[in-house]
């Protein structure tokens, strides 16, 4: 199906099921229910979700592919914000073109940068992928304010001249992103007895982008192309004894994965018209390399996940105060109500980091191929014998 | 004119001449062997031949052409191949995989974009991959992961990864480099089956007079950087010259 093998499509079918049902898997628990806050099935993070998705996607096949890892690639996505924004304030609030011209403004950049940095590899790889990005930073901090907005970062105003659609709304304000009048953040809401289900614009366009992005990454991974840049992380030396050159491999490796950096840059700034300096900075070009750990490095699914994972604890866990923990343990005697909640304060709220950062430990060194090794093991622990004996053998291969 | 005409050549490595006037001529469709103890520069000479070093003076012509300044890979297109003294292989991949990669290179160039069709797609290529596999008796392996299989078997696919370029060059350094007696007779009776089967030229390396004796057909015998003799095998083996600079004894 879609020249896909069956193991692949019935992935893609998967994944594709769990984006569109999101709505409802994300939102378990009924609304006003002590459990509630743990739902992730509003908009915004949905739209997340996806988002952070793509761009985990994107890294995948340049670091997990080819092995080069970049430390700056949020850098690309910054980039794709800003260019994607300049399209909202100069032509219309169509997301179509401000989206196409982020791919295409991150790919050329990308192309500048990766022709630099990949002429050297491993650490020194990564140092210049990293200075290049905080440059970018510094530039679009205050050098390039009037481009940029500078701290303020880039925002939309009632008096850009948006050539092909209205300046202002009838009511005078400015027009929300949308496409071909669909407004991006427009939701319908579904309400099932205490269950609230929200439905947005905004987050199923970004989710088609995001199925066709991880298709596109299957077809990568299993292209010739794919197979070239794997050769590449496995013997570089073989392959130039083999008549092959992997520098333009890589370029181009480093370039596609710049573009799916812009289509997320570009997907953020359609979701929320603003663009700051900040969605360059080294943290987060090193939050994709966790996401992509995390998941499973090399893996198709893996960079979903990690995505996924990274994005709720942010959200969810930084949600939690300590009146809720006081709430959890109210059962316990005072002392030791305090103790217990002064055990786990420094975990939640604003200490999220250290949550992840135990999580991450943990993921590293028992389970050193991600969430998917981990969904792995689980699968063979249930699994059924029979089939899983002549499958080992095939299954090798990328995931 | 040899297919490999090496004229000339100095290396030299700060205080230390590695090569001094090395003149080398590799006939075609011959088999010729680079013999001598060590630290004699045959190592240095044959990255002379892949581009991994440049010379610091004399000429290294392949087929008309000076390889002299090229890139290994650029060479390698020229018709040149080379198995390493540890088998190279891209041990992450399949063996079907290793097979295909030299595959592309030979039919499409250094570098193309092949687009998104699927490897699975290129039906002549994987014909080609597994009649080369089934040459050498590694059909049955095909999809094992290359990095699980033993040395010997590492080495078998490595000389398959260079033949099914139809190399007009098949450089072996040191080809059974630490391998058991059983192995390494195993290799000579492949490299013999290759000889017979296709129109190659070999040029290895090797410190085993073993197999240089069951292989070769011109033997060169490197010493300090120069070459001492070259002759057919049976002058080779009683020659004085040889004897003392293997043995370091005054004939």
């Amino acid at each position: 199906m879609f020249g896909l093998d069956k193991k692949d499509a019935s992935l893609l079918l998967i994944v594709a099921a769990l984006v569109a049902f999101a709505p409802f898997l994300l939102n378990p628990f009924p609304e006003g229910s002590a459990m509630a806050q743990f739902n992730a099935g509003y908009p915004d993070l949905m739209q997340r979700f996806v988002i952070f998705g793509i761009f985990a996607i994107g890294f995948n096949i340049l670091f997990g592919l080819t092995g080069y890892l970049s430390f700056g690639h949020a850098a690309f996505l910054g980039v794709g914000s800003y260019a994607a924004v300049w399209m909202f304030k100069l032509l219309s609030m169509n997301v179509l073109p401000a989206i196409i011209l982020a791919v295409i403004t991150s790919g050329i950049f990308a192309l500048v940068i990766g022709y630099v940095s990949l002429r050297r590899s491993g650490i020194y790889f990564s140092i210049l992928t990293l200075a290049f990005a905080q440059m970018s930073f510094a530039l679009a901090y205050s050098v390039l304010t009037p481009i940029t907005g500078g701290e303020t970062g880039l925002q939309l105003a009632l008096d850009d001249p948006r050539i092909f659609g209205s300046a202002t709304t009838a009511e005078g304000n400015i027009p929300v992103p949308g496409l071909f009048g669909l407004e991006m953040r427009d939701s319908s809401e579904l309400v099932l007895g205490n269950w609230v289900f929200t439905f947005n614009v905004g987050y199923y366009f970004a989710a088609i982008v995001m199925l066709l992005s991880f298709y596109l990454a299957i077809r990568i991974f299993r292209s010739p192309f794919g197979m070239m840049l794997r050769a590449v992380k496995s013997n570089q030396q073989r392959l130039n004894y083999t008549g092959l050159n992997p520098r333009p491999y890589t370029l181009a490796a480093f370039v596609i994965s710049g573009m799916y950096a812009g289509l997320a840059g570009g997907l953020m700034a359609s979701m929320d018209p603003l663009a700051g300096a900040e969605r360059m900075f080294w943290t987060a070009s090193g939050e994709v390399v966790l996401m992509t750990i995390l998941g499973g490095v090399g893996t198709l699914i893996g960079p979903v996940l990690g995505a996924g994972m990274i994005k709720y604890m942010e959200n969810i866990i930084s949600k939690i105060n300590s009146d809720i923990l006081h709430g959890w343990f109210a059962f316990l005697p005072d002392g030791l109500e305090d103790l217990v909640v002064t055990m786990i304060y420094p975990f939640i709220g604003k200490g999220w980091h250290l949550t992840l950062g135990i999580v991450f430990m943990l993921v590293v060194i028992f389970l050193p191929g991600g969430l998917v090794e981990g969904g792995q093991r689980v699968a063979k622990l249930f699994g059924r014998k029979k089939t899983d004996e002549p499958k080992s053998a095939k299954t090798e291969p990328a995931e | 004119m040899g297919l490999l005409e090496v004229k000339d050549v100095n290396k030299r490595f700060g205080g230390l001449q590695a090569l001094g006037n090395v003149n080398l001529s590799v006939a075609e469709n011959t088999c010729h062997a680079i013999i001598g103890p060590n630290g004699a520069g045959k190592s240095t000479l044959l990255n002379c031949l892949v581009g991994k070093l440049i010379p610091d003076t004399g000429s290294v012509m392949f087929d008309g052409q000076s390889v002299l300044g090229r890139t290994p890979f650029e060479i390698n297109q020229m018709g040149i191949s080379r198995v390493f003294q540890t088998p190279e292989i891209f041990g992450d991949l399949t063996v079907m995989e290793n097979m295909l990669i030299p595959c592309f290179a030979k039919r499409d160039g250094s570098f193309a974009l092949h687009g998104i069709r699927s490897v699975l797609s290129e039906g002549e290529l994987r014909d080609q991959a597994e009649q080369m596999l089934d040459d050498v008796n590694m059909l049955d392996k095909r999809n094992m992961h290359s990095a699980s299989m033993s040395r010997g078997d590492k080495r078998r696919l490595e000389m398959a990864m260079c033949l099914v370029q139809n190399p007009k060059l098949l450089l072996l350094d040191e080809p059974t480099a630490g391998m058991a007696r059983a192995d390494t007779n195993n290799t000579i009776d492949l490299l013999k089956e290759i000889k017979e089967k296709r129109d190659i030229t070999i040029a290895i390396i090797e410190h085993d007079m073993h197999v240089v004796f069951s292989l070769a057909e011109r033997i060169t015998v490197l010493a300090q950087g120069t070459p001492l003799v070259e002759d057919t095998p049976e002058n080779i083996k009683g020659h004085p010259k040889v004897k003392e600079a293997y043995l370091g004894e005054a004939a």
